[in-house]
């Protein structure tokens, strides 16, 4: 087993029969971080206690006694998630100083299935950007090639988990985050089904599109992981009491019968040539396992990203109001605090600890949430957000995934787009939907551009169907184009 | 028309400072958003419930059982300025 | 009622504190003692990440005072969040209920001085209380115990006509959360909080004035003062031609006055919108049903039965159902002793008089309404006089002992036997021979009072009255 590519299972299972330590596991990768790193900037900090962590899993195991499904692997985590005594920043000066006091229910279930904590993975400031350039712990490189984005907003992990300075990441996805780093650094990124995964202490940027999911090397790793971080919990009444399907012990690449759609709104053109290619001859070569392609009309998509932007920022302009410098995190350096007034306080504060990406998104939803605006635009974003969903629900009578790009173009240039954030915005066109409808949905690598920069596509299937997704992307994989191609850094 | 003024406001409604350049560029930034959502206002939704959360989910209440899990100085732990167990920020009244 | 040609028109919001044991949102403990920011979690100090997950209980609790309050119960309401920054709410918002609340469109009737008054109900909502401030002049320091309290904010029509309306409303309101058991009703710990919204018109017309709300007022006696004084104020600025400034204003008890808080110009933009860390709340007609069926039966129509069934008078009615352990003591009472009327006397004299004078709570009384029940039986039966009974009492108060026991332990069973008596009478009219004269004699009139006096003395008041008489009227013929 070459450590740097065995897969979560291979290394929980040579852990479990005793064939290697966690705790040799845990310093191969840490060592690889120390010396990859400086590079890429995708870590943010480091976990100090992990090489303990790894000896306490160690004796269990020599004890004889039972550890769990994800024993001695190594996870990197992103910033938005809490993690108990270590910094989460959520890449902002805001939270620079925060070290939560409990875990976050994602980390406390990979902790609980003995995985090993590494770090914390950078990614733009609260989640919102494509491309990692807004973080306060500055840009993350693309492992495929030092001068490009890895994209975003979970920059950190798709980098840190391309270059393997990682088995395994977590990232969050909120109107594509984790997808589109995933395919900007071609690994298998997941947004699980809204309501699957807990989102208990994820730093909330738009509660209603949240979701965290898996950010790693395989689709057999990404359902391993999903089976861990997925269920009810009793900390966030928006998860689901479903159970949760053994998905990786039901994957099946038999695309037989398979009916997998094509959104007619996606395909007017506009596409990088390389990702038009890599989209054709996915679909090409899911026709050839024996599925079958439909075309179907799912019109409201040509509005969701700006349905996107105005729900994301509402849920945003309030979820960010708790961070003013009274209880946690960034205080303006007030000389005397008794002279100051509360206004003061608090714009300052706020005015200092956030960046301008973050401060633009919380101006847009004030406004919109402020009275008189409130009904003709959230309201009425929620309102085309149900059309929207209604659409795809009645798409996924016909179809039983959708198939689509995940982005128009791959990785772009660092500083290329950061001056134009509305130029950035569009490139979410198609993943926001995803969120708003409160789909599944997840990018698998099968192509490469001329320049050497990896492409993915998207894969989305119906509320609660991770299987036939998984099931779908894992077919895709086996015949991938891109099987094998690893970046330069490695 | 959102013009500067009216950014004025909202970077006060949303106790944000902001820099006169910032006020500037949002202005233009969040007009061109704005306008970007107009195409939105013409889609017919009348008597569409709006949708906040996308998927089915269970109801799920808590039952009503007191639990200590922090201490105050855990809490407290991140506050930029205490006094005692208390957080301590400027004079309100 | 008249204000010198003006009528105030009032409606008021309470807030209810919910007692529940744990807080609205996260499993918190609500103890009001508790030490500075020790009933905190990540959730009730709004921590990054964290999330709010309703408690079962304050939804209960909510129920049941809408159905007793006769409200509508919202099979789908939806909690929503205010947005407004302030250093003692933690995340920068208030989970509240907004356009669709729980409980809607109820009345209240009540009592104001002996005429009936309703008053509507337009809703009641459940929300989180903030966290509390304490003011010094370099600073202030933040406590987040209350933060996350859960509260029922009760909003009436604007139809209360006085400030003695107004807190007689509040009082009902008092009494029946701690009917239904919602709320402990301290106001001095800040269980219930209101809010008055005060206008005045001349009388006749239609227009509403505008309104002025007091806030945070916690006493019904501050209540009524601060309206009063509110009323005048305003009748005062419109006699003087000016105009009434629509504002928050607060209750100074010191000075007995009025301030200004804060005006419109600087009112709050709220930013309302459903809150997506919660889902709607759904409650189901069998959960409506089952909360219909556990509720007491409440003050106004306990009063009324135990005026038709018990045959009552109003006012004896009225005081025991003031408080539901009242009226609990005087039904078990009742239950034992089938004597209503000296129940209601037993519990609202001799009981209440001794648990004012020790400030006790009725809950804490020596006397179980057992023992009181057996007490009255026993002056039913003639086994004791109406006034050793109160001798008994004194004894059962201090030692919480049985009526039967004291009653044995110190020999005061009453005499019934006849020979007994007669031996003791005729003793008395061998001591007194001219006035025995005087009375047959006609000399002297109603000196039967004084034989049966010095009778009851001489059997140290354990001889039975009537059979005193009976004897005594024989022997003077």
């Amino acid at each position: 087993m070459e450590l740097k590519f065995a897969s979560i299972a291979e290394i929980a299972r040579a852990v479990k029969d005793k064939k290697i330590s966690a705790k040799e596991i845990t310093t191969y990768f840490l060592n690889r971080i120390e010396s990859l790193d400086s590079k890429l900037n995708s870590f943010t900090a480091l976990n100090q206690k992990a090489i303990k962590q790894a000896e306490d899993l160690d004796v269990r195991i020599a004890h004889g006694e039972a550890v769990g499904v994800l024993a001695g692997v190594p996870f990197g985590i992103k910033e938005m998630l809490c993690t108990k005594g270590i910094q989460t920043t959520a890449g902002s000066k805001m939270l620079s100083n925060f070290v939560p006091p409990y875990d976050s229910t994602v980390v406390s279930r990979l902790k609980a299935s003995d995985s090993i904590i590494l770090g914390k993975l950078n990614q733009d400031e609260f989640a919102m950007g494509s491309s990692n350039e807004t973080s306060f712990h500055g840009s993350v490189k693309n492992p495929w090639n030092l001068d490009f984005v890895p994209g975003g907003s979970s920059g950190g992990s798709a980098a840190a988990q391309a270059a393997r300075l990682v088995a395994g990441s977590i990232g969050t996805d909120t109107g594509g985050s984790i997808r589109q780093p995933s395919s900007f650094c071609g690994i298998v990124g997941v947004k699980p089904t809204y309501g699957r995964v807990s989102r208990y202490g994820v730093v909330a940027f738009a509660s209603s599109l949240d979701q965290a999911g898996p950010m790693v090397s395989s689709v057999e790793d990404a359902a391993l992981t999903l089976e861990v971080i997925c269920g009810h919990d009793e900390m966030d009444s928006t998860t689901s009491q479903r159970p949760v399907p053994q998905w990786s012990k039901n994957i099946s690449t038999n695309m037989n019968g398979i009916k997998v759609g094509l959104i007619k709104e996606y395909m007017r053109g506009g596409l990088d040539a390389d990702v038009q290619r890599t989209f054709d001859e996915s679909i090409e070569a899911l026709k050839k396992m024996g599925a079958q392609i439909i075309e179907l009309s799912i019109s409201m998509t040509d509005f969701s990203v700006p349905v996107y932007y105005l729900v994301s920022g509402c849920e945003a302009s309030s979820n960010l109001a708790r961070y003013d410098g009274v209880r946690y995190g960034y205080r303006s350096d007030f000389k005397n605090l008794s002279s100051i007034s509360l206004d003061e306080f608090y714009g300052k504060t706020r005015g200092e600890g956030f960046g301008s990406e973050v401060k633009r998104r919380i101006m847009l939803g004030t406004y919109c949430l402020s009275s008189g605006y409130y009904d003709a635009y959230y309201l009425k974003a929620c309102q085309v957000r149900r059309l929207l969903t209604n659409q795809y629900l009645e798409g996924f009578q016909k179809c039983d995934v959708i198939l689509s790009p995940v982005t128009t173009s791959p990785a772009f240039k660092i500083g290329e787009r950061i001056n134009d954030p509305l130029e950035m915005y569009l490139n979410d066109i198609f993943t926001t939907s995803t969120n708003l409808a409160g789909l599944p949905g997840m990018s698998i690598p099968f192509g490469i551009s001329k320049q050497g920069l990896p492409i993915g596509m998207q894969i989305t299937a119906k509320h609660y169907d991770e299987q036939r997704m998984l099931n779908v992307a894992a077919a895709l994989e086996s015949v991938s184009p891109v099987k094998g191609l690893k970046p330069y850094v490695i | 028309m959102i013009d500067k003024k009216t950014i004025e406001i909202i970077a006060k409604l949303a106790r944000l400072n902001i820099t006169d350049s910032e006020a500037s560029e949002f202005s233009v930034q969040l007009e061109k958003v704005l306008h970007n959502f107009e195409q939105i206002s013409k889609i017919e939704t009348t008597g569409i419930e709006p949708m906040i959360t996308p998927t089915e989910i269970e109801s799920f209440w808590r039952e009503d059982i007191a639990q200590q899990n922090f201490t105050s100085d855990e809490i407290l732990a991140n506050a930029p300025a205490r006094t005692g167990h208390l957080f301590k920020v400027p004079p309100v009244v | 009622m008249s204000f010198r040609g003006y009528e105030p028109v009032i409606g008021i919001e309470i807030h209810v504190q919910l007692d529940t044991e744990s807080k609205i949102f996260c499993s918190d403990s609500t103890e009001f003692n508790a030490g500075d920011n020790e009933n905190v979690s990540p959730v009730s100090a709004g921590m990054p990440g964290t999330l709010p997950v309703v408690n079962k209980k304050a939804i209960e609790f909510a129920i049941k005072t809408g159905l007793a309050l006769g409200c509508n119960i919202r099979r789908k309401s939806v909690f929503a969040r205010k947005n407004y920054f302030y250093p003692d709410l933690p995340k920068g918002y208030q989970i509240s209920q907004y356009d669709q609340p729980i409980c809607e469109g109820g009345s209240v009737t009540f009592k104001v001085e002996n005429v009936d008054k309703t008053v509507s109900i337009s809703r009641a909502h459940l929300e989180e209380d903030a966290g509390k401030s304490n003011h010094s002049g370099e600073c202030t320091l933040i406590n987040l115990n209350r933060a996350g309290i859960p509260l029922l904010e009760i909003v009436t029509g604007p139809d209360l006509r006085s400030a003695v309306e107004a807190a007689e409303y509040g009082r009902t309101i008092r009494q029946i959360v701690r009917y239904l058991d919602v709320c402990d009703g301290n106001l001095e710990e800040g269980s219930m909080r209101c809010d008055c919204n005060v206008s005045v018109r001349k009388i006749g017309a239609e227009k509403l004035g505008t309104k002025v709300e007091i806030k945070n007022v916690n006493s019904f006696r501050f209540v009524e003062k601060a309206i009063e004084y509110e009323i005048e104020r305003q009748i005062e600025v419109i006699e003087r031609g000016d105009r009434i400034i629509q504002e928050t204003r607060l209750w100074d008890p010191d000075k007995n006055k009025t301030f200004s808080m804060r005006t419109k110009e600087d009112a709050q933009e709220y930013r309302y919108f459903p809150d997506p860390d919660l889902l709607p709340l759904i409650v189901s007609d069998e959960m409506i049903e089952l909360y219909r069926k556990q509720l007491p039966e409440l003050p106004i129509a306990r009063a009324k039965r135990f005026q038709a069934v018990h045959n009552l008078p109003e006012s004896d009615a009225l005081v025991l159902t003031s408080e539901k352990s009242m009226a609990d003591y005087y039904e078990e009472t009742s239950a034992i002793s089938k004597n209503y009327k000296a129940s209601s006397n037993w519990v609202m004299t001799e009981l209440m008089r001794e648990l004012n004078l020790e400030k006790k709570l009725i809950s804490e009384s020596p006397i179980s309404p057992k023992q009181l029940g057996r007490l009255i039986l026993l002056i039913d039966s003639g086994s004791i006089s109406g006034k050793i009974a109160k001798v008994v009492f004194q004894e059962m108060w201090l030692t919480g002992k049985d009526p039967e026991f004291v009653i044995k332990e110190k020999g005061l069973v009453q005499i019934t036997d006849h020979g007994a008596i007669e031996k003791i009478v005729d003793e008395i009219l061998s001591a007194n021979q001219q006035n025995v004269e005087d009375h047959r004699s006609g000399k002297k009139k109603n000196l039967m009072g004084f034989f049966v006096g010095a009778v009851l003395k001489a059997s140290k008041g354990q001889a039975n009255p009537e059979i005193v008489n009976k004897i005594l009227q024989e022997k003077l013929r």
